[in-house]
């Protein structure tokens, strides 16, 4: 069964007077364990794309589902209850809690979102830390971290709910090309230790390599044969 | 572990200045609060205590009308023995009352052979009145009152009159006063002692005794102007006018009028009107101290989520519940009340406390060295500081709603 199934996907916004069409009549489907990739230059779509999957925001057209569910179907509460259950988020900034040392960071989601219990919320978050080489620094706030380490934080807290699903939008857009590659290499470890899918955006054409299924984006369309 | 509170301290502490200006500010509105409470309360019981305990009692008891003629000391309004008997017995079945003074007013003529002026004065029994009004001797500045407050054939006279008459301890002096009939009565007395001024109705009269004021007006029974009533414990005030107009009250005259009115102190001195003025800008400085709280948490609350709504972004994207977005931020506006409330209340005890070891000692009217001693209620300090933290917590609603409603891809594209 597919992990997220999109046929006919519309989505549009309205400036003014005027409706701005950002995805048009998109189809397609994402398998369980896959790592995923959006390409395409600015403004082709891959945010509103990620938005969307991520239920962050609502198709205006067509059908999305994610893990069977309906994305259209979810209002603000329930939409934040799944996206806390099933779908980890990296950002391109980053975006620890600069206040959170990094075990906090990582821990925040099981405590503000899924409400662990203490134990194994510990046994989880110094797990996630492991994985992902930032054991030695979990003491440290983000501000003591270089942008590579960052990441790894940022992933570590994706993948500390078990979520089934990883949204990456340009994760790699603000580091250097040596570190940007070992974070992607991270989350392709990560998606084989844990079997979660990863999905990101990227239009850094080496960046894009590693991935194993790419979705190449244009105008809001997907390219025909753009699967690859 | 992180929880909610723990967050929003840190979050508090990394906008330290901002925090403390903040927090300074509640400080500042609690202690002026507080401070004023504690001042002006004291101000108001030192004065309440000065017009009950000199002069007035805690209520009194007159016929029916002698109190709308009480500046012309009516003699035609007197209480008669009978209405004295039953007061005195329903006075004696209530174990809230401390003491009772029977009391003749009138006003004479005073003469050191010299001069003659009005004065005021009071017949009383020496022994009942200094229970009814215990300050009352203290008010003696010259002469004695080792033998009782007021001896037969003597007076107590005010500094104001001695002064003027040139009238000192040991002259005698006399009184000449008209009579309930109309007819003029005139006796010699010695000064005993001479008394202090003080604010408030019957702050200048003269004090004979019971039985010589009733030799000078002739009265041959045991009628009263006023029954002067002293309680054990002034709170219960309320409860004891109930008790003796339910009773009393039912004393009716000819008409089939209420024969007899009770007064309690408040309706018998224009030091209400202070006091209640006192209450007034007490409850303007609290108004103060609210809009203080609201403005300035608004103020900083309002900021932190505008310079924060990527991070409010971050956290709405990665599930967390609105409730709980909503939680932190009221959370850091009732951290912020709660450490200006603790630190206020903290300085102010400590200055009560200072000014309770180091006394400040003013001036009211004619009266001179009255001694404040400030002090706070812990209801007085409960309600101040709970008022602030209701306050905080709404005032940081507003924005924290915000926060909560936020949409998540709006906040994460903010810069």
């Amino acid at each position: 069964m597919s992990l997220v199934q999109a046929v006919g996907l519309e989505k549009s916004y309205r400036a003014g007077e005027v409706t701005v069409p950002a995805i048009r009549g998109a189809d397609f489907t994402i398998e369980p364990a896959s790592f995923v990739s959006f390409v395409g230059p600015s403004g082709s779509g891959k945010s509103t794309l990620l938005n969307m999957i991520g239920c962050l925001d609502r198709p205006s057209g067509g059908r999305l589902t994610v893990l069977d569910t309906d994305v259209a179907t979810l209002d603000r509460r329930r939409a934040a209850a799944f996206r806390g259950n099933h779908i980890g988020f990296v950002f391109q900034d980053f975006n620890l809690v600069p206040v959170l040392s990094v075990y906090e960071n990582v821990e925040y989601p099981l405590v503000m979102v899924q409400n662990w219990p203490a134990a194994q919320r510990r046994a989880r978050v110094l797990e996630l830390l492991e994985a992902v080489g930032m054991s030695d620094q979990a003491h440290k706030r983000p501000d003591q971290l270089s942008g590579g380490q960052k990441q790894r934080v940022a992933v570590a807290r994706a993948l500390v709910t078990r979520a089934r699903l990883v949204l990456a939008d340009e994760p790699t857009a603000n580091l250097d090309h040596a570190t940007a590659y070992r974070v992607i290499e991270l989350m392709k470890q990560m998606r084989d230790d844990f079997g979660t899918t990863f999905l990101f955006s990227t239009h850094d054409p080496k960046i894009m390599e590693a991935a194993e299924v790419i979705y190449a984006l244009e105008d809001g369309r997907i390219v025909p044969g753009g699967a690859q | 572990m992180i929880n909610v509170f723990k967050l929003a301290t840190r979050n508090l502490l990394r906008y330290h200045r901002r925090t403390a200006l903040t927090a300074s500010l509640i400080t500042l509105g609690i202690v002026a609060v507080l401070m004023f409470v504690a001042l002006s309360g004291s101000f108001k019981a030192l004065m309440i205590g000065q017009i009950t305990d000199s002069m007035l009692g805690h209520l009194q008891i007159h016929r029916k009308g002698y109190v709308a003629s009480i500046d012309n000391l009516p003699l035609n309004l007197l209480m008669k023995p009978g209405a004295v008997a039953k007061i005195e017995a329903q006075l004696q079945q209530m174990p809230q009352i401390a003491a009772a003074s029977p009391r003749i007013k009138f006003s004479a003529m005073f003469s050191n052979f010299t001069e003659t002026t009005g004065i005021r004065l009071n017949g009383v029994d020496p022994q009942r009145e200094a229970a009814t009004c215990p300050l009352l001797p203290g008010r003696v500045s010259d002469g004695s009152t080792a033998n009782g407050l007021v001896e037969q054939g003597k007076l107590l006279i005010p500094d104001i009159i001695a002064k003027g008459m040139k009238v000192k301890v040991g002259d005698t002096v006399v009184l000449v006063a008209t009579n309930q009939d109309g007819s003029v009565n005139g006796q010699s007395f010695v000064v005993q002692g001479v008394l202090e001024s003080a604010t408030g109705p019957g702050g200048r009269d003269a004090y004979l005794h019971i039985d010589d004021a009733r030799s000078l007006l002739r009265l041959e029974d045991a009628a009263l102007s006023e029954m002067a009533v002293r309680l054990h414990d002034p709170a219960q005030l309320p409860q004891v006018m109930q008790a003796l107009g339910d009773t009393l009250g039912q004393m009716k005259n000819p008409q089939g009028q209420p024969a007899l009115e009770i007064h309690d102190w408040k309706k018998l001195t224009p030091f209400t009107a202070i006091a209640n003025m006192i209450d007034l800008l007490t409850l303007f400085i609290k108004v103060m101290l609210v809009a203080i709280v609201l403005i300035s948490i608004l103020n900083v609350m309002v900021m932190a989520v505008y310079e924060r709504m990527r991070e409010i972004g971050t956290l709405a994207a990665i599930g967390t519940p609105p409730r709980r977005i909503l939680g932190l931020f009221v959370a850091e506006g009732l951290l912020l009340g709660l450490a200006g409330t603790v630190i206020g209340t903290l300085i102010s005890l400590g200055a009560v406390g200072l000014l309770r070891a180091y006394p400040v000692y003013f001036d009211f009217g004619r009266q001179e060295n009255l001694q404040l001693v400030p002090g706070l209620a812990a209801g007085d300090v409960l309600f101040i500081g709970a008022l602030v933290t209701l306050i905080a917590v709404l005032a940081s609603l507003q924005p924290a709603w915000k926060a909560a409603r936020m949409d998540p891809i709006t906040a994460l594209r903010s810069v």
